[in-house]
């Protein structure tokens, strides 16, 4: 019963805040809320994998940059000039392409946002696979390098393809019809569904993540965590474990960068850079290694405060300052009483 | 009895005069999104630095139609992200009348239907085309256009009889925007891009590219269009390896630091600016001199350093707004409407002649040709 | 390719890979005594050229960058004074965030106090467009420099640990902590000095490199992650390895603009870190079994 407040109390804070926005007309504030979720969903992620599963990953704002970067990119694209082509023209037989218009009135051809996300998902997934296998054999410095070379490799990339729209980035994406009334998409008309949407899609993968937890591949990694050769010596095949929660982590971080793409109706370099990459690692850390609801509690707030500029010229000052002061003084993180372990301390004592 | 009823009068004066003066005195609030820090923080430092001085400066004077201008100024740092976030909250939470800015054309296409959704003028101080192109009724730019930069430059080299151009941009969008106009523009005008390469806008060293361009003899000159500091490396390293083709550079060239950081490098460097740069050179008969030099002591005398053509595209949209305003009231549609027919209009890149197909205003005219001479700009002359 | 342009790609690959390999030594010898990457190492770099350029404003050349090393240097042990010392034996994770969030720091600070804007220090001979032959290539007399004071450096670095007692007690506690200070060592001094030591010889290398690039509150980054690229190219811990490897780091870089577009330099030295993290994490030089038994 426990186990399932912190949930609960989630549900309702959202709910609460947004009735609230609705009674003092501060409406607009729902805006760095939804993209506050999004970026709650890799942070989330990521404290999967370094707390739990206990690697560093100093480049998951690539994982960001793949799922938001190839949504913009097969979304605006325009295929008409390979119509003739036998792959696109299979893609629009299974109804995969949009038939549009650009703005100058010409005839435009472009994928189906369902079918971009599906592409960018499984693109991540193999990229996953691909760098995790090497990389996850690696530890301590050598893993944290490796994660931050991937990351800065996904960054540059994305500057020096044309396809990518280089340092600008890509705009103009258009919004994504989840089902018939519901898109997500920076429109102002859709901002409540849009916030329901996030924090939605945020509760559901925190419910899925405790489950994980609780169950017996959340135990296998935590040994892992605590002792890897022994949890090896005890037939625990520790380096699939460790892939998969790799790739879990990874396309979180993808779905995060898709939906938040076409929220904001674009995407550019800044998101799949170091900084962001390193702001995520900051904010699990404050929010406590191994502590799912911490890291999402501090990163929501953190990242209001810096989507509202709180913080003006010295964001990335700010989250230098707090990546320092946490780890000096308390590398279990801020909250690093666990919610529920509170939560039940207060039930016992009405016992 | 008389005293309270002339008590009563005068109560009754003075709280219809304080009513009256009241709603004449309502703040109009402009935003600005600028890149403070960061990357882009060459252009986006000295636009806010303009924009303050020029708030400070009209506010002293009683405002515009008698109200007084409030900035809310908002570092992005050049990240896209940060400028949709700043947008969405300029234009529902502050209720900005208008914004300036952004700084670079990747920010201002994230946000260019932000804007035109949310009915709010857009004067933006970046350079790219699509920024008006297809124009969006709220949006406007005050940048030259790429287009006639680069046809500037091809005049430049006809006169010159150079055919055989290479090209090396920044990684940027102004960059890859030039880059493109180039070799749009190069076979109508006869000349030939032998070689165009991309550089990274933090280089620290280009001897390398250099190196592979300068062997080739067939190489006449080059085209370095960034809006970064690298494009002083690209001069200090072409000359360093002993490479004398004639430089070309394009208007993001326009501030001295650059100069002041290639050095003699820089000496014979040609590229199109607007005349703000040479300010004290015109002569007295040109239209934009009082304008120019105005400009260029009251920023000089603030913050002690040089104008750059940066803070002048910053200026031109705090003028062209303000004018807007005085011209039609603090009405949203009504400004837009008077700003798209303003004509003739002196700023600091150009004389602007808006219209309801062009939401940028400068001509061919607006730029000129100068170079580098002795470390200071002077205008060219061949 | 003609002998002319081959020496240009020659020459710029050895002066960028001779300042990686400064960089890569700096993360070296702080490694060995004490088992840290120190991310922080590029910012050394930046604010040896950042204080020089300041401090030229009031002291002739030679002095400036001889008190810009000094004060970077304090820097340097300030940091290890008020952020690592008290540490008690801390996981390599929480010591990675550290020194990144100390780089950050930095930066930051930099930004604030030298503002956005690229400075360069003169140039020691001449000006921006004089240049020598050598080789059949024409470079700026500075390159020479650059060459010269880093191969100074490395020199007098192999020399001080090879023969100063200073030096010894370094290595002692490089191979082992624990008996070092059984001998008597303080590996507290130790760890200090060797802070203070890379962060002098970063200094001196941004010093030196300042006139030929520019010096930027932020080109610290760039510079720690090709420095680290080196110092694992040539296997954690050697700092001869790490100049052999900054030097073919260079010149691949440099000669890769012959075949791939320019866009893509900065990615091939990352791939090449992948690449050696993948298939050979010790290093080109290094001992398999000997990286096994480090404790990272």
């Amino acid at each position: 019963m426990t186990r399932h407040l912190p949930l609960s109390l989630l549900i309702l804070a959202v709910i609460a805040v947004q009735l609230l926005t609705r009674w003092t007309e501060t409406a607009y504030y729902l805006t760095p809320l939804t993209m506050t979720a999004y970026y709650s969903l890799v942070i989330v992620g990521l404290c999967l994998l370094m707390g739990y599963a206990g690697q560093i990953s100093l480049g998951h704002a690539g994982f960001f940059g793949i799922g938001g970067y190839l949504s913009a990119m097969l979304t605006t694209k325009d295929l008409m000039a390979f119509k003739e082509n036998a792959l696109i023209a299979l893609c629009d037989k299974l109804g995969l392409l949009v038939h549009g218009q650009d703005m100058l009135g010409v005839s435009s051809l472009q994928m189906q946002p369902w079918a971009a996300c599906i592409c960018a998902i499984l693109v991540t997934i193999a990229v996953a696979y691909a760098i995790g296998i090497p990389v996850l054999k690696l530890k301590g410095h050598y893993l944290a390098m490796a994660t931050l070379g991937f990351g800065i490799i996904v960054y540059r990339l994305a500057l020096a393809s044309p396809l990518f729209g280089e340092a600008d980035g890509i705009s103009g994406v258009p919004g994504f019809p989840l089902l018939p009334g519901l898109a997500v998409s920076g429109d102002f008309s859709s901002r409540i569904s849009n916030y329901y949407l996030a924090w939605g899609m945020l509760a559901f993968v925190m419910w899925l993540l405790g489950n994980l937890i609780h169950s017996r591949v959340g135990r296998a990694l935590r040994a892992i965590h605590g002792a890897e050769a022994a949890t090896n010596a005890m037939g625990i095949d520790t380096a699939r474990y460790k892939l998969n929660t790799f790739v879990l982590s990874a396309v979180l971080a993808s779905i995060a960068g898709i939906f938040l793409t076409h929220y904001n109706g674009g995407i550019g370099p800044s998101e799949a850079g170091i900084m962001k990459s390193v702001r995520y690692v900051a904010i699990v850390a404050i929010g406590g290694m191994a502590n799912l609801w911490g890291a999402l509690v501090m990163g929501a707030l953190l990242n209001i405060m810096s989507l509202r500029g709180m913080f003006g010229t010295y964001d990335d000052a700010v989250f230098g300052a707090i990546l320092i002061i946490i780890m000096l003084f308390a590398p279990q993180g801020l909250l690093g009483i666990s919610l529920s372990a509170t939560v039940k301390r207060i039930f016992r004592r009405g016992e | 009895m008389k005293r309270s009823f002339t008590a009563t009068i005068i109560m009754f004066a003075a709280s219809l005069a304080l009513s009256v003066s009241m709603a004449c005195a309502e703040t109009i609030k402009i935003g600005a999104i600028l890149a403070i820090s960061g990357p882009a923080s060459f252009l986006g430092a000295p636009e806010a630095r303009t924009l303050e001085m020029l708030a400070e400066e009209l506010n002293a004077k009683g405002g515009v139609g008698g109200n007084k201008i409030e900035l809310v100024i908002k570092d992005s740092g050049g990240n896209p992200e940060k400028a949709i976030s700043f947008a969405k909250q300029l234009i529902e939470e502050d209720k900005v009348f208008a914004i300036i800015g952004p700084s670079t054309s990747g920010e201002t296409m994230k946000i260019k239907k932000i804007c035109e959704d949310g009915k709010t003028i857009l004067m933006s101080c970046a350079a790219a085309e699509q920024i008006v192109n297809p124009v969006a009724k709220y949006v406007f730019k005050t940048p030259q256009k790429d287009s006639q930069v680069v046809h500037a430059i091809f005049e430049n080299m006809k006169a010159n009889k150079i055919t055989k151009i290479a090209v090396l941009a920044s990684n940027t969008g102004f960059g890859q925007a030039g880059k493109g106009q180039i070799e749009k523009q190069a076979p109508e005008a006869g000349i030939q891009v032998v070689a165009a390469e991309v550089y990274d806008s933090k280089a620290t060293d280009l001897s390398a590219i250099v190196a592979k361009l300068a062997a080739d003899k067939e190489i006449q000159a080059v085209i370095n269009w960034s809006i970064e500091p690298a494009q002083a490396i690209v001069l200090k390293n072409a000359r360093q390896a002993g490479w004398k083709v004639p430089i070309y550079q394009s208007h993001g060239f326009g501030n001295i630091k650059y100069v002041e950081a290639a050095g003699a490098a820089a000496e014979g460097v040609i590229f199109p600016a607007g005349r703000l740069l040479i300010a004290d050179k015109l002569a007295d008969k040109n239209p934009q001199k009082a304008v120019l030099v105005k400009y260029t002591k009251d920023y000089e005398t603030k913050f002690k350093e040089e104008v750059s053509t940066f803070g002048g595209h910053a200026y031109d949209a705090f003028k062209i707004l303000c004018r807007g305003i005085e011209l039609a009231g603090a009405n949203r549609e009504k400004v837009r409407d008077a700003i798209e027919n303003i004509k003739g209009f002196v700023g600091t890149a150009g004389i602007f002649n808006f219209s309801p197909a062009d939401h940028n205003g400068l001509g061919f005219d607006s730029v000129t040709m100068l170079t580098v001479k002795g470390g200071n700009f002077v205008e060219y002359k061949k | 390719m003609t002998l002319e342009l081959f020496s240009q790609y020659l020459l710029a690959g050895i002066t960028y890979g001779i300042i990686y390999a400064i960089v890569g030594i700096g993360f070296n010898i702080i490694y060995n005594t004490t088992g840290i990457i120190n991310f922080a190492q590029g910012e050394f770099v930046m604010l040896g050229g950042m204080t020089a350029i300041s401090l030229h404003q009031w002291l002739p050349l030679p002095l400036a960058i001889g008190a810009a090393v000094i004060l970077v240097m304090l820097i340097g042990a300030l940091v290890e004074i008020l952020f690592i010392r008290w540490l008690d034996r801390p996981s390599v994770l929480r010591m990675i965030i550290i020194t990144i969030g100390i780089s950050i720091l930095i930066r930051e600070a930099a930004l604030h106090v030298w503002g956005e804007g690229v400075r360069s220090l003169p140039y020691f001979v001449g000006n921006e467009i004089t240049t020598v032959q050598v080789l059949g290539a024409r470079v700026s007399p500075q390159v020479l420099w650059v060459i010269g004071v880093c191969a100074v450096m490395v020199l007098g670095l192999s020399l001080f640990f090879k023969y100063t007692l200073q030096g010894k007690k370094m290595q002692a506690c490089a191979s082992n902590r624990m008996a070092a200070t059984l001998c008597g060592i303080s590996t507290r001094n130790m760890v200090t000095l060797s802070f203070m030591l890379s962060a002098g010889i970063g200094a001196l290398a941004g010093c030196v490199m300042s006139p030929i690039t520019y010096t930027q509150y932020d080109i610290g980054t760039g510079l720690a992650i090709k420095g680290f690229t080196v110092a694992i190219l040539g296997g954690l811990g050697s700092s001869m390895a790490a100049v052999a490897a900054g030097l073919l780091l260079g010149i691949i870089e440099s000669f890769s603009v012959s075949v791939v577009p320019l866009a893509f330099q900065d990615a091939i030295s990352i791939s090449l870190l992948l690449a050696i993290l993948f298939f050979r994490p010790h290093g080109l030089f290094g001992n398999k079994d000997a990286a096994g038994l480090k404790e990272f």
